[in-house]
């Protein structure tokens, strides 16, 4: 009699347990097959792209010669437009978080801008080439410049900046704030002396997700139609003539390290998707020193930071 | 001596001190500009929506709504051209779909495992590790859709095209499931624990409790997850401008290559459009449907979060 009760029971525990164990494997199965994917990513632009990596590579200007072909133009055009992005996108940005943390009313405007912030990180990038295409390079008559692509970029991590930093603001207690406005301080100094700088961390964090984001982002520069072959370099910002500084390479057609590897991967030879791959690691690598360091300043300030 | 500052901060802390009113001026202004630069996220919207708008207008002169709504075939550059949209869409839906069916439930059971199954230690460490595929130049993915899964393919698949719609798939999937997976997790978190709790009491097992408890009760936050996956893989441009060939393409069938509306843009972006010609236009009309189809897309999603949330 007792055993007829127990039974199916017994049963049905060990049915409920081989489905939770069934579940576990499923669960590590899934993680294991997107890192694994993630290595077959990296071993395979390393298999084929490292033993093309050589100081020639990235002093060379690209080529119909892929063997001669190297990144020059495009690293530089990199460099250039992160520049420019960041210094369009931090003020902006932090700004921005400031004021939605520290100042804004809840009011409908206040309402409408949290929205569209929400709704402007979901907006497919390459809208923003066509904006940019429409508004900078024609209506503003920017041109196809590292200026106009450095704004185009700035907006597109506009949303990253701003939510880091309003996260890193609301983290402050409130005790900060009321100890500063105590001994006189005008909300500005306190902003200015003890909210940025408590925030900073966060707000670094926030800044170099974005510019890892902007990096690696292709789409909205071909629009805003980047060069895919340049064998030239920006004007030089320091001239012999005075002031010494000139600001002319704003003006100038670039390239950017994504366009170039885009470039070399859409011809039919081999040879290019070789240089194709060393780009790619090249890409792979400052994606991956960005998201460390951010990684391991959050860490840092999660560990300093006890209030 | 003493008492002349002490009466010069008493002059001070009146309101009507000038240093007093110059602070207070300085404060209006930085809030304004503070303002100014919250506000401004709003221009970047509205210049999209309104350049979108204002150059895919003169274009719906050349091309009536019908034919650009019915019409079988794109090929704005050709001799012969004809301007329906409906390859594009199909493409990018197909590209979508395929991505969507690799990230959800990759990312589902992801998020379950990494919130209910395993150790804070654990987590910490392969949380960011898998939020490095969200990471990775969307270029570079395009390398590995093209180099490596579509060789791969072709040796299961033997007359597999060299550009193909389902490599390029296969790769958004993988790419997008950092985004379905990130925000699943944080909602099936947010569960409070008694709920747990409550199903282990009565007996359930991890599995039941996952699937019957936190499951339903998270289910409107993993909503958003998943839009912003749909929002991602809608958009994605360069993995199917490398993989998936360019060619517009009214067809189901995932072997053969396509064009997606992001392609076409950056097709035509590649070449030397004169400003204001109807192939021009046509890129901002392509841009434009992109568009709305995200915010359908966002719309329903909110639609099913509010739904979810009121069956609480």
């Amino acid at each position: 009699m007792m055993n007829g009760v127990q039974d199916p029971l017994l049963r049905n525990i060990r049915q409920r347990k081989m489905v939770d164990f069934i579940f576990t494997l499923a669960g590590l199965m899934s993680l294991l097959f997107a890192l694994l994917t993630l290595l077959a990513l990296v071993l395979d632009l390393a298999v084929t792209g490292v033993p093309r990596l050589s100081l020639d590579f990235f002093m060379n200007f690209p080529s119909r010669f892929p063997e001669k072909a190297g990144i020059l133009s495009a690293w530089v055009g990199s460099l250039c437009i992160m520049l420019t992005t960041s210094l369009c996108a931090i003020p902006l940005g932090v700004a921005a978080g400031i004021y939605l943390e520290e100042y804004a009313p809840k009011n409908w405007m206040t309402q409408l801008i949290e929205l569209n912030i929400v709704n402007l990180a979901g907006i497919p990038s390459i809208t923003f080439g066509l904006m940019a295409l429409g508004i900078f390079v024609y209506k503003l008559g920017l041109g196809q410049s590292i200026l106009t692509a450095g704004l185009t970029l700035g907006l597109l991590v506009l949303p990253i900046i701003i939510v880091t930093t309003r996260e890193s603001v609301r983290a402050i207690p409130n005790s900060i704030r009321e100890a500063s406005y105590a001994v006189g301080a005008s909300k500005w100094q306190t902003i200015r002396y003890h909210i940025l700088p408590y925030s900073s961390g966060g707000i670094l964090t926030g800044v170099i997700i974005s510019l890892s984001r902007a990096i690696g982002e292709t789409a909205p520069l071909i629009t805003i139609g980047a060069l895919t072959f340049v064998a030239f370099l920006p004007t030089s910002p320091v001239t012999s003539d005075f002031p010494f500084i000139s600001f002319q390479w704003l003006k100038d057609p670039f390239t950017v390290l994504p366009i170039q590897m885009f470039n070399w991967l859409s011809r039919p030879q081999p040879e290019f998707h070789v240089n194709a791959a060393a780009t790619g690691i090249v890409l792979l690598l400052m994606t991956l020193l960005l998201n460390g360091v951010a990684i391991y300043i959050r860490y840092r300030f999660r560990q300093k930071m006890k209030w | 001596m003493a008492k002349s500052s002490s009466q010069k901060l008493t002059e001070f802390t009146a309101a009507n001190h000038p240093v007093r009113r110059l602070r207070r001026f300085k404060e209006k202004m930085i809030e304004l500009i503070l303002f100014l630069a919250a506000a401004s996220s709003v221009f970047v919207t509205l210049g999209i929506v309104g350049i979108l708008v204002t150059e895919s207008l003169p274009f719906f002169a050349h091309v009536s709504l019908k034919d650009f709504l019915t019409d079988t075939e794109w090929t704005p550059l050709f001799e012969n051209a004809h301007y329906g949209i409906l390859p594009l869409v199909c493409g990018t839906f197909l590209s979508t779909l395929i991505a969507l069916i690799v990230a959800i439930p990759l990312g589902t059971i992801s998020a379950a495992y990494l919130s209910e199954y395993v150790s804070v230690g654990l987590r910490e460490i392969l949380k960011p590790v898998l939020e490095l595929l969200a990471a990775i130049p969307t270029v570079v993915y395009g390398y590995f859709a093209l180099l490596f899964v579509t060789p791969l393919l072709q040796k299961i698949i033997p007359d597999l095209g060299g550009f193909n719609v389902l490599s390029a798939g296969l790769v958004i999937g993988i790419m997008i499931v950092p985004y379905v997976s990130s925000l699943s997790e944080d909602a099936m978190r947010s569960v409070p624990s008694h709920l747990r709790e409550a199903s282990f009491a009565m007996g359930a097992s991890r599995f039941q409790t996952v699937f019957r408890v936190v499951i339903p009760s998270a289910f409107s936050g993993m909503t958003s997850a998943y839009v912003l996956g749909i929002s991602r893989a809608l958009g994605e441009t360069m993995v199917v401008a490398i993989a998936a060939g360019m060619q517009p393409n009214l067809t189901l069938n995932p072997t053969q290559p396509a064009a997606t509306i992001t392609a076409f843009i950056v097709q035509v972006s590649l070449g030397d459009l004169p400003h204001g010609s109807v192939g021009y236009q046509s890129i901002y009309v392509a841009g434009l449907t992109l568009l709305i189809l995200t915010l359908s897309f966002n719309v329903i999603g909110m639609w099913l979060r509010k739904k979810f949330q009121e069956k609480e």
